[in-house]
């Protein structure tokens, strides 16, 4: 089986490692890896910025590119989440089928399949939960609904050896990127990163993980800025590293 | 509807907030605080989702059928013997009242805890006209001596910490200077409040709940005052949106079960008082208020808006009020509800209003009659920037970017040019992103640039 890769415009500029990685995942499963010519962007900062039709081109882009797959996989829950809702208002089948990478690896790929990762991280480790993951897509429960308890990326994190996950005052509080709010409403988003990174660092984190890139960009630049001891590093990076040959 | 007065951006109103971070951190954590209660005692409902979900159909079905709902209370209240009244908009709804008072000669009204007065602005009117409004909530009677609007629709001084208090009283109520027990302050307000109850010669309390089976209403309150003011009162006005109905009383379970819960994590109110006719000799009265609830039914993507019961969880879980506080957000209803509520009564006024989210959904997740506020505030984005209301640099940048995206050997080309300046935008710190955060250090190629040059090598 081939697995459509759609990588984000500032995963593809900013953190290729992270796209390298998902490649890594998705070849040790023992699927084979397309990444079609042409794919930019998902559209959503215009969408949150009010201006929604001029994504529409790159939605149409996107469902000509991928149609092919019969599954479609991206590192990044709130991209997926925005392709997802506007393949879902057009009535696109693809929309049920672009998943993101947790959520592959929990749902999609069967779990003996997975236990081939055999990842090894040993830090503690914080799971920051993005919005879009968490509510959008239903990657974990948040902590509003009165629901039976699930995550999935964190039982994703639970089978990696040597990996702790730490304990948070606030479970799923936003970290404050919201895409162009951090640029529209500066003082509050740093606000929130910071509050965000203080809980993480309080419990001892070494590294703090998520399904979202945008929400570590956010995070990352504000430890990168005050010089803090954890750094940030995407839940793929941490399912693609392996056990040191000794 | 557009006004010509600009409107007050909530980033700029943020930032003066977060300039006293302490103070800040204090707000958070304070209303942090009600979001856990809620939590916990949500979590001892087993059937809270259930509920919720009721709730929602509910009011679904009554917006579906106002009129038909608004006409059967008006009968059944009319045939209590409750005098109802029909607004057409704020001015309409002031009118009405002073003239009920006007005609009893009623000069000194309590109020009772009311967000439709301050949405009407009637207190200024009343004022104006001769007739002392004493409000009798102890949140809302602070902020009116402290001549403030309500920061909060549920806990109107939540802004406002225990010393600030005991000044405000020390003040206008002449306890000592630097009283800051809350006992003791909590007494004074009410010494200073029972004579207000006993010489006022007119009592009005908002309405959480009209039942059109029954014409009654019910008020919510943790202190008593609307129950002190309504019963030793001679004239009773009651004062709603006529979104507040709700169709049977047997409905009303489910929304008691979940207003107290999620407004201050209380398993109920205090006081859940049903009102269904005036005690022999006294007046009532009913005043129902359209002022805009009947366009906003008219948007079919925001209407659900209208199923609100103002519990303000949605305040309380807003990560983006608590670390800006109420007076950051330019309407008299702050926080993500009053985001969505705003742009209806005046877009351009509101504009930045829906732009104070980063849409984490979790206001969605925690309101009890499942509004989907982080989808209309996206919604209102939308409309804001079709009406013209959106800063015109936003939009030129917004077009170029699209653009690039629209064309893969342009933004193969920016990338390029972006990741060889990003040093450079890194050093120099002049971009609201950069004041506080580093970008991430260049890479020398894209991931599509790698992954062409793994297919050649693979690919002899």
């Amino acid at each position: 089986m081939t697995i459509g890769l759609f990588i984000p415009c500032y995963i593809d500029q900013l953190y290729p490692h992270v796209g390298q990685a998902t490649v890594a995942i998705i070849e040790r499963l023992g699927y084979e890896v397309g990444f079609p010519e042409g794919q930019t962007c998902c559209g959503q900062p215009m969408s949150n910025s009010g201006y929604a039709a001029m994504g529409d081109d790159l939605i149409r882009t996107f469902s000509k590119l991928f149609e092919s797959y019969e599954h479609i996989v991206s590192p990044s829950a709130s991209c997926l989440l925005h392709l997802k809702e506007k393949l879902e208002a057009r009535h696109d089948p693809l929309a049920h089928r672009i998943h993101e990478l947790t959520e592959f690896l929990h749902d999609i790929v069967p779990a003996d399949r997975v236990s081939r990762l055999n990842a090894q991280f040993p830090h503690r480790v914080g799971l920051h939960q993005s919005c879009h993951g968490l509510r959008g897509l239903g990657l974990a429960r948040p902590s509003e609904c009165m629901i039976t308890d699930f995550s999935k990326p964190a039982r994703l994190l639970a089978a990696v050896q040597g990996l702790e996950l730490v304990p948070l005052d606030r479970p799923d509080e936003c970290c404050g990127f919201g895409g162009t709010f951090a640029v529209f409403e500066p003082d509050v988003s740093v606000a929130m990163g910071r509050d965000r990174i203080q809980d993480h660092l309080s419990h001892g984190a070494e590294f703090i993980t998520s399904t979202d890139m945008s929400c570590l960009m956010h995070l990352g630049g504000l430890m990168g800025r005050s010089g803090a001891r954890a750094k940030a590093i995407h839940i793929a990076e941490i399912l693609a590293s392996q056990p040191l040959r000794s | 509807m557009t006004s010509a007065k600009p409107a007050s951006d909530h980033a700029a109103a943020a930032h003066e907030f977060l300039r006293d971070p302490a103070r800040a951190a204090w707000h958070d954590q304070t209303l942090w605080m009600v979001r856990m209660k809620r939590d916990r005692v949500a979590a001892r409902v087993p059937e809270w989702e259930q509920l919720r979900e009721a709730a929602s159909q509910i009011k679904e079905h009554t917006l579906s059928r106002l009129a038909h709902y608004l006409e059967e209370f008006t009968a059944k209240a009319e045939a209590n013997g409750i005098q109802v009244h029909w607004a057409r908009d704020g001015d309409e709804h002031n009118r009405i009242v002073l003239d009920i008072l006007q005609k009893r000669g009623a000069r000194h009204l309590v109020k009772s805890k009311s967000m439709l007065t301050e949405e009407c602005h009637l207190n200024a009117h009343l004022q104006a006209h001769g007739v002392e409004v004493i409000d009798t909530d102890l949140g809302e009677r602070i902020v009116q001596l402290d001549q403030k609007p309500p920061s909060h629709i549920v806990m109107p001084a939540i802004h406002l910490q225990r010393k600030e208090v005991g000044d405000i009283f020390h003040e206008h109520l002449g306890t000592p200077a630097g009283l800051d027990d809350a006992q003791a302050l909590t007494e004074a307000a009410r010494q200073h409040l029972r004579g207000h109850f006993l010489q006022a010669d007119a009592a009005l309390t908002g309405v959480n709940f009209a039942i059109a089976e029954t014409g009654g209403f019910v008020v919510c309150t943790n202190e008593g005052n609307a129950d002190m003011g309504a019963h030793l009162a001679p004239v009773h006005i009651a004062c709603m949106g006529i979104e507040k109905l709700i169709p049977k009383q047997e409905h009303l379970g489910v929304f008691i079960r979940l207003l107290a819960r999620s407004a201050t994590g209380q398993p109920s109110t205090v006081f859940t008082s049903h009102f269904v006719r005036p005690h022999p000799g006294q007046e009532m009265h009913i005043v129902l208020v359209d002022n805009g609830r009947s366009r906003q039914l008219s948007r079919p993507d925001f209407r659900k808006s209208l199923a609100c019961i103002r519990c303000a969880a949605c305040f309380n879980t807003c990560p983006v009020y608590r670390r800006s506080g109420g007076y950051s957000y330019s309407y008299f209803i702050a926080g993500p509800i009053g985001s969505i509520l705003a742009p209806n009564v005046d877009g351009a006024r509101h504009a930045s209003m829906p732009f104070a989210s980063t849409l984490c959904g979790s206001c969605t997740a925690v309101c009890p009659v499942k509004i989907d506020i982080h989808g209309q505030l996206l919604k209102w984005r939308q409309e804001i920037t079709q009406e013209g209301h959106a800063p015109k640099l936003k939009k030129i940048a917004m077009r170029l970017t699209a653009f690039a995206f629209a064309h893969p050997w342009l933004y193969r080309t920016g990338g390029w040019f972006m990741r060889k300046f990003l040093p450079l935008v890194n050093l120099l710190k002049l971009d609201p992103w950069t004041r506080h955060r580093d970008l991430p250090s260049a890479p020398p190629q894209s991931f599509g640039a790698w992954y062409r040059n793994k297919n050649k090598s693979q690919k002899p």
